[in-house]
Formats: C-alpha cells, sequence, structure tokens
C-alpha cells in the first residue's frame, strides 16, 4: 500500500500534436489531503481533472490509484472509477429521475449494495446538505446550487475513496456558490481526500492543504495556502492573483 | 333532402366496408411502423457513427428515401420484382416493405437527432459514477432519448397512415379503394356519392389521426425533461 491515494509521474497530453495541454505533470495526494488546483483558464487544469478520472486518454506517464496503475483501456475501468468519484461543473444529474433515483442509482447497479443500508446513508447525507424534503423532485425544480448538492451526494454515496470537483461553482449564481462550498468545507474538516479545481481564490484559501498553481499545462507552483496566496513566488502566479483583486488596484 | 345522396352511407352494409377498408390501412401502417420503430433504433445507432464511409451510406439511403416519392418505390417493389426478379410478392407485402424502407431511414434519422442531442456530460457523469457503457446506455441515455422522439415518431406515424391511400394503386383493397367499389357501384342510383364517401373517408383519417396526434402533445408535456 501506497501512502498515496493518487499519483501521476510525467503525465503529458495533447488533443492535437504538437500542442501540449498538460506537459510532465508529476502530482501526489495524500489520504486525508485537500489539494486545490488554480490557475487561468486554458491551462489545462480541468483536462488534469478529468485524466484522473480517466475519461480523457493520456499520451505519456503514468497514474496510480492506491499504488496501482491505472488505465483507460483497462477492463475494469468502471471498478475504478468507482473509487473516484467526480463532480462537474454543470451539475450532471440525469434529469428523467427523481434525486432519490439518481443518487441511488449506481450505488444499486454498480456495487450491488444492500439496499436499506445504502437508503439509510442516502436519507443521512441529503439531510446533512439540507434536501431531504427534495428527494422526490426531479433535478429541473431544483436550484442550480441545490443540483450541485444532490450531484455531491451522488458521488458521496459510492464511497469513493478520493473526490475529484471540477469548477463546481463555475456555473452557478452568486448566492448559491456559498452553500455548496459550505458542504465542501465541512467534507475537508471530515478528512476526506479531495482534488479541486475552483475560480474561488478564498474558498481555494480556507480549504486547501495544498494549492497547485498550474499554467499553460505545467505546474508552475505548489505551496501552502498561506505562503501562495500571501507571497506567490513567481511573476505569473502573481500576475493571476492579481487578476482577482482588480478593486483594491483602481481606487 | 331525399336526393342529397348521403343515404350511400348507409345502404347495406357500406359503412362497415368503409371501416374494413381503414383497418386494412391502419394494419399497414401498424405492422410498417413497429418495424420501423425496431429497425429505426438500430439505424439510428449506425447513424452516429464516426466512421466517414458508414455516415454516407446512411446519408445517401436517408436522401434517397427523401427524395423518391413513395409511390415510385411502391411500383418498383410491385411492379418491379415481379417483372424483372421473377417474385411474386401481393401488394400488401409490398407496401410493408415499401413503407418500412422509408420508415426505417426516416424513423433511424429521429433517433440519431435525439441520440445527439443528449449532452456528453450524461455520458460522463454516468461513467464517473463507475457505470458500464451498456448500463449507461440502458439506464441514462435511452430513456431521455426515447422522451425526445417520441413527438417526431408520432408525426411519422400519422404520416404513414396517411401515405397508406397510395397503396390503391397497386391493387390493395383498403378504404379508398373500397370507397371507389361503393361510389362505382352506386353510380346511377346516386350520382353525388363520391362527395359523400370521400368526405366520409376524409372523416375517417381523420378520426384516427386527431387522436394520434393529440396523444403527441399530451406525451409531450407529461415526459418533458
Amino acid at each position: 500500500m501506497s501512502e498515496y491515494v493518487l499519483q501521476v509521474e510525467h503525465l503529458s497530453k495533447s488533443f492535437e500534436k504538437g500542442k501540449a495541454v498538460l506537459q510532465d505533470v508529476s502530482f501526489s495526494v495524500k489520504k486525508g489531503e485537500v489539494v486545490v488546483i488554480v490557475g487561468p483558464s486554458g491551462c489545462g487544469k480541468s483536462t488534469f481533472l478529468r485524466c484522473l478520472n480517466m475519461l480523457e486518454p493520456i499520451d505519456e506517464g503514468n497514474i496510480y490509484l492506491n499504488g496501482t496503475v491505472i488505465n483507460r483501456k483497462d477492463k475494469n475501468v468502471s471498478k475504478i472509477r468507482e473509487k473516484i468519484g467526480m463532480v462537474f461543473q454543470s451539475y450532471d444529474l440525469f434529469p428523467h429521475m427523481t434525486i432519490w433515483k439518481n443518487i441511488l442509482l449506481a450505488p444499486k447497479l454498480v456495487q450491488k449494495r444492500d439496499k436499506q443500508e445504502t437508503q439509510a446513508q442516502a436519507e443521512q447525507l441529503l439531510k446533512r446538505v439540507g434536501l431531504w424534503e427534495k428527494k422526490d423532485a426531479f433535478p429541473r425544480q431544483l436550484s442550480g446550487g441545490q443540483k450541485q448538492r444532490v450531484a455531491i451526494v451522488r458521488a458521496l454515496l459510492m464511497n469513493p475513496e478520493v473526490l475529484l470537483l471540477d469548477e463546481i461553482t463555475a456555473s452557478l449564481d452568486p448566492e448559491m456558490v456559498r452553500e455548496v462550498l459550505q458542504v465542501v468545507l465541512e467534507l475537508a474538516k471530515e478528512g476526506r481526500t479531495m482534488v479541486i479545481v475552483t475560480h474561488e481564490m478564498e474558498f481555494a484559501r480556507a480549504v486547501a492543504d495544498r494549492v497547485i498553481f498550474m499554467d499553460q499545462g505545467a505546474i508552475v507552483e505548489e505551496e501552502k495556502p498561506g505562503e501562495f496566496f500571501r507571497y506567490p513566488k513567481t511573476e505569473r502566479a502573481k500576475k493571476f492573483l492579481n487578476t482577482f483583486h482588480f478593486e483594491a488596484l483602481e481606487i | 333532402m331525399q336526393d342529397s345522396g348521403i343515404e350511400v352511407l348507409f345502404q347495406g352494409i357500406n359503412a362497415w366496408r368503409l371501416w374494413q377498408g381503414m383497418f386494412v390501412s391502419l394494419k399497414l401502417a401498424a405492422i410498417s411502423m413497429a418495424l420501423s420503430i425496431l429497425l429505426g433504433i438500430i439505424m439510428g445507432m449506425i447513424m452516429t457513427s464516426k466512421n466517414w464511409l458508414v455516415k454516407a451510406i446512411c446519408r445517401l439511403y436517408l436522401e434517397t428515401v427523401r427524395i423518391m416519392p413513395q409511390l415510385v418505390l411502391l411500383f418498383l417493389v410491385y411492379f418491379g420484382a415481379a417483372k424483372h426478379l421473377g417474385i411474386d410478392i401481393s401488394g400488401e407485402l409490398s407496401a410493408v416493405i415499401v413503407f418500412t424502407f422509408w420508415g426505417t431511414a426516416e424513423m433511424g434519422d429521429i433517433v440519431r437527432g435525439a441520440l445527439e442531442s443528449i449532452p456528453k456530460h450524461q455520458y460522463e457523469s454516468s461513467y464517473g459514477l463507475g457505470m458500464k457503457r451498456g448500463q449507461t446506455f440502458v439506464y441514462i441515455i435511452l430513456p431521455q432519448t426515447i422522451r425526445s422522439l417520441i413527438p417526431a415518431a408520432i408525426n411519422l406515424l400519422t404520416r404513414m397512415i396517411k401515405t397508406t391511400s397510395l397503396v390503391v394503386l397497386i391493387g390493395v383493397v383498403e378504404v379508398v379503394k373500397v370507397g371507389k367499389q361503393i361510389i362505382d357501384a352506386s353510380r346511377f342510383e346516386i350520382p353525388t356519392a363520391a362527395l359523400w364517401i370521400y368526405g366520409a373517408i376524409f372523416m375517417m383519417y381523420f378520426v384516427v389521426c386527431f387522436p394520434i396526434s393529440k396523444l403527441s402533445a399530451v406525451l409531450e408535456k407529461r415526459l418533458q425533461v
């Protein structure tokens, strides 16, 4: 057993020949650690997250889950994905199912878990995010923030070893961002292993054990959040962080 | 009002015969539609292929069916097959073949559209939950596809019912043919029979197709995604 839940060695990827999206990225996450990846849009952070879940093929390098190489071509790819929970930007609940069915489908179908046990856990999780009374509603009847909380519950109910969150607040109205991030903060406090891509810098600072700054497909800085946000080392990181403070500059 | 000719509809078993003819039309439409749905789903899945050759062949098939009048296809199968291939197939079978050939293309295109309208993330979030391709298709993609294609499929069904009136030209005795027979039989006693008979046939098509298209509207609302 490795001490790392996820480990990536020299990962490279390009969508077109000669245009690298990710170049030689190496990275690891310990159990219970929360790693936040920030960077300008188009820097490859979302693609990186999708590679971790094998939704994107990679050109070079290896990805390890608990010390074992995982591969997109593997026959057991769905078995591995069970252990890696993912929540997307566009809260992709299944529109033709109620919330209750949405969250229970995969545990039943994929994990063949005991019904009562799953239902009890589902109830507890829904109550925790304050959506128990919405269990019979359809996704279209929910607000964006509510949908995103359901998506988190759906991922959690699979009892994943690591949770990947891909800009989960990026398409939400500002007033809904908080309710979603609150849930994530609590998960972090509980010791969940998470890799988070986000544009919310305040949130990143609060939730992260480690911050990774990516630019042009490569990891530029890797720091404790306190260090990174106060004293970014590289010019690129300084420039990036400044874009979040333009109000202060104007005055 | 004695001479208006409306009595032609109530003489003997005329009304019953017209309905029998209607059932022949409906039977042809129903069989063709059932086959078209089955084959159309497969066709639709093939049509989403990314292979250019497969795509080109599908395109050619669809365009051929759309450009060719159904009547020409019917003649081609009914007369052409008999003359050049020496196969003697009945008018009804020819009709089923032609309408299925047409319906499969149209249905395939409807299924293709429905499949392609499902966002990529639906697949991804399903895979992300550890579901396999087959499971994803059956539980996530197919139910959403069916919901979105119901209106178009029902529209195709009503078009098919109406188009069956062409089979009179290859000798199938359906509602229009029965109507003609009745008109011919009463040509001398009731010269205005044509008006009443064709009027009645018009109403019959309406009685059959209107509820179906209403049903489509209801289903569309109910199954809204």
